[in-house]
């Protein structure tokens, strides 16, 4: 049964190309901040769109597995937990972690809200 | 037995020449990046406002700037292995893989230029 552990490899590779993608954005999104007012605000239209918060959703999804998954492999470079059954184990931690951070940033970005910019 | 050769034994390189330090460079940027990115993920919640004024105030901070900075260099650094990786285990033909990785090389060293060019703009009080 080693399904799980292969699933948690491909899908921190798939996040990990998915946050590659992220980094244009994050950069384009500096560069409007430092282009002044009128160029964030021209910005804004295109980073408020839906289609935006739709990529956003993605990658807090994509960067909470990633980091979550990510410190996971830097254990396994120390040597340790590499038995089947605790890589395994270790592999609903991560899915379960990343459950949880996903949800606190959820609940700070939906319901406890914030001002429009 | 071994059909290494003993000098290639000691420097650990590998087929690929550079193996070892891919491999290293790989882990020292993901240990860097845990607290950047989380700094930087809890920083953008904690903001009262994503408004032009707010991030100018923010990023005009040295400490935000140095980090964000930071965080862009070894983020792009990390995005670089990582996607390296990816195209060299899936895309076939030295033509089409050589020309991925040079335009994942340039697309990166571009996005870590901008990145820091903007962040410092702001933090000199040139994006009024």
């Amino acid at each position: 049964m080693s399904r799980y552990t292969l699933a948690t490899s491909i899908a921190n590779r798939f996040t990990g190309v998915a946050l590659s993608l992220g980094l244009p954005l994050l950069v384009y999104w500096l560069m409007a901040v430092a282009g002044g007012p009128h160029s964030y605000a021209i910005a804004m239209r295109v980073l408020t769109t839906p289609l935006a918060q739709l990529v956003y959703a993605a990658l807090v999804v994509a960067f909470c597995y990633h980091l979550v998954a990510g410190l996971r492999h830097l254990v396994w470079d120390t040597g340790h937990a590499l038995e089947r059954a605790q890589s395994q184990r270790s592999a609903w931690v991560v899915i379960a972690v990343t459950v949880v951070l996903v949800l606190l940033m959820v609940y700070r970005l939906w319901f406890v809200g914030r001002h429009a910019p | 037995m071994s059909l290494r050769s003993p000098l290639g034994r000691v420097l650990g390189a590998g087929a690929a020449r550079d193996g070892v330090r891919h491999w290293w460079q790989q882990r020292l940027t993901s240990i860097a990046l845990v607290p950047l990115t989380v700094w930087f993920a809890v920083s953008l919640l904690m903001l009262p406002s994503l408004g032009h004024a707010t991030l100018i105030a923010w990023m005009s901070q040295s400490s935000t700037a140095l980090l964000l900075i930071l965080l862009v260099l070894v983020g792009a650094w990390h995005s670089q292995l990582g996607v390296r990786v990816v195209v060299e285990d899936y895309v076939h033909g030295t033509g089409a893989r050589t020309l991925s990785l040079v335009l994942i090389g340039f697309a990166h060293v571009l996005l870590a230029a901008a990145g820091m060019f903007a962040v410092l703009k702001v933090a000199f009080g040139a994006a009024g």
